[in-house]
């Protein structure tokens, strides 16, 4: 994935990152949809989106599968400051690209629409992310494990 | 001194106490699914191992991929430590496992040291 992002424009972070929401989505398919029971099928296709003139040219991924359907509206990543395992994944996804969007298919299962452009908004905060690292403000910290504690004691429990 | 080691192959988990009161887990490969119920199962025997007031290092230099199901387990493993009262301090995390956690807005829950040495600083301080 990440390397039919690349070939597709996008930088090597973005297509990192959109490798991480497709995997990220499979992943939710399969623990979620599935149960982890092996033998189901999905679906998965890409295809080149043109430049739009602002947010440049992209990709759109479409991911369906025969699980069971929920309501769209309930399919929500959670509050990160509820610091506990699980949840993660659908945060990611919508961090990640510039759409995400939900759908029961007819007849069965779900559809995820994807798409991502090369200076959409995702492009924008994984860059804003990259210059972070680089300038040394959002990477190493090193405050001690008491402070990291006492920062979110109430809710690390949860 | 090398305790327990769980390798398969795409990575392995080695367990080792750097000093009386520091543990090493040492992570290698891709974290990820299918991967992240071998990292459970060392991070408890790394905590279980640790002494009171000691620390946990997860050296995660050798990772070059992780997804949230792998960040979740750090998550369980973290508040395991904080039950126990031990420190579990993150290291070494390449850009591409780095980023994961600043998505999830954890990179500021986990001590993450940027190097091994810096992370036996920091367990040293707990």
């Amino acid at each position: 994935m990440a390397g039919t992002a690349k070939r597709f424009g996008f930088s090597h972070d973005s297509s990192s990152h959109l490798a991480l929401a497709v995997d990220e989505a499979l992943c939710n398919v399969i623990r979620h949809g599935y149960k982890q029971e092996v033998g189901h099928p999905i679906w998965i296709k890409i295809w080149p989106l043109d430049d739009d003139g602002t947010l440049g040219p992209g990709l759109c991924i479409v991911i369906e599968d025969e699980a069971e359907q929920i309501d769209p509206s309930k399919i929500q990543g959670r509050d990160l400051d509820d610091i506990r395992p699980g949840g993660l994944g659908v945060h990611i996804i919508r961090q990640v690209v510039d759409e995400a969007e939900y759908a029961a298919r007819d007849g069965a299962g779900m559809r995820l629409k994807l798409v991502k452009r090369t200076n959409g908004p995702s492009a924008k905060r994984t860059q804003e992310l990259t210059t972070r690292c680089a300038d040394g403000t959002g990477c190493d910290d090193l405050s001690s494990p008491a402070d990291a504690s006492s920062n979110h004691d109430g809710k690390a429990g949860a | 001194m090398h305790e327990g080691q769980s390798q398969n192959p795409d990575g392995s988990m080695d367990i080792r106490s750097h000093d009386q009161k520091t543990i090493v887990l040492s992570v290698s490969g891709e974290v990820d699914i299918m991967r992240s119920p071998d990292l459970q199962n060392s991070l408890q025997d790394a905590i279980g191992k640790v002494p009171g007031k000691g620390s946990v290092i997860v050296d995660l230099s050798g990772v070059s991929y992780m997804d949230s199901s792998g960040v979740a387990t750090l998550v369980r493993g973290l508040q395991l430590s904080r039950k126990k009262g031990v420190g579990l301090v993150l290291c070494s995390l390449q850009d591409r496992v780095r980023s994961i956690f600043e998505i999830a807005r954890l990179d500021t829950v986990f001590p993450i040291a940027g190097t091994f040495d810096e992370a036996v600083e920091a367990a040293a301080s707990v």
